[in-house]
């Protein structure tokens, strides 16, 4: 649980870092202006874009850290060996790179760290047993995918300049870096679901009221639905074009923008931006209409889900409540994307409307999870399904809360 | 005066004023009404840079007088290639003050130096991003008061991006000429391209925001002149 609050606080801090657009103001890495990334000097790091950069990195070590004790706990004992493992490996690996050259010499030092950290994790001796069945999984996942996502962030600085099917690798990279951010943020959020005390002992037999087909298939397809929306949003961010479309909700003061090779010189003609330099291109415009677009279609998709949950489940039910956050959070989050435009792309609200998409996703998977697991326990006992339902899922209810 | 020193003295008027070249001069416009500028908020906001400036400064996308005259054009002979004299041309300095590139809209020779100073009290980054292959990219911090930083280009580019990642708002727009033939138009518009060769060229305005502009020219011993417009869509 606090791997997943940690996370959703470096989603924050990297969606500043991008709304700043200072993704690059460190310019070296894995350390910082040649400092090690722990000995920066304060007056430093508290300067302009350096310190949302900096403190990224720094809160990104801490969830990786987070997520090797993780895996330790989840995966219990049988895991030390396999840690002990990997960790020698990439101490080893590491150590070998910083040998190969100087070119070598960040994704060395990187390496190194994790290894040294995996190493640690596995000394511990505590002799627990491992988790229910898909935890351990889900755990050594989270552990892969936060190694390659700190690679990916470290790439993203070092490799910016290389050119990629005629866009920088950085755009690339830091899209790639964003989108797996959100992957995690879900995986995170899931793993603290199901170490939950509502989770594991919640009575789910006393509360069961499958959840019907249907609306299990459109809690599933509106959650894929945020998930290209983020995907969307990371390629619009890291862009670094601004506003592609000033106006909202009209486009260029239509319905339909004109997109036309004309047109647009005349959009770029007419943008005074303090920030973000690049020009926009028609394919930018045709990327914020797709979003927008998708947003409404989310929208109706999510108040759809809420309606039906509402119907299907009774008062007090965790999932009913659940879902009356999930049309909460759209609502907001559809408020703060029209805000982002209105306010020309304010740092600190164009992160809030990322920290709130990523919200929305979580709590959508979350969703999907629970109702999954409802309808596992409903066809493994048809009669109990057919018990009127007298109380909610307390503890659960309470375990979901808790990681709020 | 001697008759070897009449000579000596004709022989240089000669070479310095005879058959060799003339001055392009003349204006750029800007018809139509340009955007209101900006002011740069997030300047102001920031802890170190906003104590150097009483208000935020504006944007200077579109700098015209009452005139329509459009300064920051870059206004070059096309066509003309490898004549570039950058390396033995003097350095062209960029500031940093007040957290902005000044200035920010900047003509130089391939090979030319560029001496960026830092006259702030804060850490400045000056990360050039150029386009064109065989002009490298450079990401280089400098510290208040640390040494001037050193750059050149090799291969012409238009507008190729000076950025600052500390305040991503500085940006400071060098383009790179491969001839000393161009100019910056000046806060009236107006525009001198010195010592031309005479014969016809097609002369080219360029403005980062209003975009181009071109005309056919005939350089004589006696100069030439031409007046572009930059239009507003
Ligand atoms: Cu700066």
């Amino acid at each position: 649980m606090a791997t997943a609050l940690c996370t959703l606080g470096l989603i924050a801090v990297g969606g500043l870092v991008t709304s700043h657009g200072v993704g690059m103001s460190v310019p070296d890495w894995p350390t910082s202006y040649g400092y090690n990334m722990f000995a920066l000097p304060v007056s430093m790091w508290l300067t302009g874009g350096v310190f949302h950069e900096h403190t990224h990195r720094l809160w990104a070590t801490l969830v990786g850290v987070l997520v090797v004790a993780l895996t330790r706990w989840v995966g219990g004992r049988p895991a030390r060996r396999s840690l002990a493992i990997i960790g020698v490996g990439e101490l080893a690996g590491g150590q070998l790179l910083l040998l190969l050259g100087p070119d070598w010499k960040g994704a060395g030092h990187f390496l190194s760290g994790i290894g040294g950290v995996v190493l640690l994790a596995a000394v511990v001796w505590v002799r627990n047993a491992p988790s229910q069945a898909p935890l351990p999984k889900l755990a050594w996942t989270a552990f892969w995918l936060v190694q390659v996502q700190g690679l990916l962030g470290g790439l993203r600085v070092v490799l910016d300049a290389q050119v990629f099917a005629g866009t920088r690798l950085g755009v690339w990279l830091g899209v790639l870096h964003g989108c797996l951010a959100q992957a995690f943020l879900v995986l995170t959020a899931l793993i603290a679901l199901l170490t939950s005390r509502g989770w594991t002992s919640g009575d789910w037999a006393a509360c069961l009221k499958p959840v019907g087909g249907r609306l299990f298939n459109g809690l599933i397809l509106t959650t894929g639905l945020i998930g290209l929306q983020l995907v969307l949003g990371a390629t619009m961010r890291h862009q670094h074009a601004g506003l592609a479309i000033p106006d909202f909700p009209l486009a260029y003061g239509r319905v339909w923008p004109d997109l036309s090779a004309e047109a647009v010189a005349r959009y770029n003609q007419q943008r005074i931006e303090t920030l973000a330099a690049n020009p926009i291109t028609g394919v930018q415009v045709a990327l914020q209409m797709a979003h927008r677009i998708l947003a409404v279609a989310i929208v109706g998709s999510v108040v759809w889900c809420g309606v039906r949950v509402r119907a299907a489940l009774p008062q007090g039910h965790a999932l009913r409540r659940l879902a009356g956050l999930w049309v909460g959070l759209i609502a907001v989050q559809f408020g703060l994307g029209a805000w982002t435009i209105w306010s020309n792309k304010a740092a600190d609200i164009a992160s809030l409307h990322v920290v709130c998409g990523a919200l929305s996703l979580v709590t959508g998977g979350l969703l999907c999870a629970i109702s999954a697991r409802l309808r596992q326990v409903a066809a493994s006992q048809p009669e109990a399904a057919a018990t009127p339902l007298t109380h909610g899922l307390r503890p659960n209810e309470a375990g979901l809360m808790a990681h709020r | 005066m001697t008759t070897k020193t009449i000579v000596v003295v004709a022989a240089v008027s000669l070479l310095a004023f005879g058959a060799v070249a003339g001055d392009i001069t003349g204006k750029i416009t800007l018809k139509g009404t340009p955007p209101p500028e900006k002011p740069i908020a997030p300047l102001k906001g920031d802890p170190n840079c906003g104590k150097l400036v009483a208000e935020a400064p504006m944007t200077t996308f579109y700098v015209v007088d009452a005139s329509g005259g459009l300064a920051d054009t870059v206004v070059l002979l096309k066509g003309v290639e490898g004549k570039s004299t950058g390396a033995s041309a003097p350095a062209q300095v960029i500031d940093q003050k007040g957290c902005l590139y000044v200035p920010n809209i900047v003509a130089v020779q391939t090979g030319q130096k560029i001496i960026v100073k830092n006259s702030d009290p804060v850490l400045h980054n000056v990360h050039a991003t150029p386009t064109v292959a065989g002009n490298e990219e450079k990401n280089l911090a400098q510290m208040p008061g640390g040494a001037d930083l050193e750059l050149s280009f090799a291969k012409p580019e238009d507008f190729l991006r000076f950025k600052c990642d500390v305040h991503p708002w500085m940006f400071s727009w060098v383009t790179v000429v491969d001839h000393p033939y161009f100019a910056l138009s000046g806060k009236d518009g107006t525009f001198k391209i010195a010592n031309v060769p005479p014969g016809k060229y097609t002369l080219v305005a360029k403005h980062r925001k209003a975009g181009e502009a071109s005309q056919e020219i005939e350089v004589t011993d006696a100069g030439a002149t031409a007046n572009l417009t930059l239009e507003l869509k």
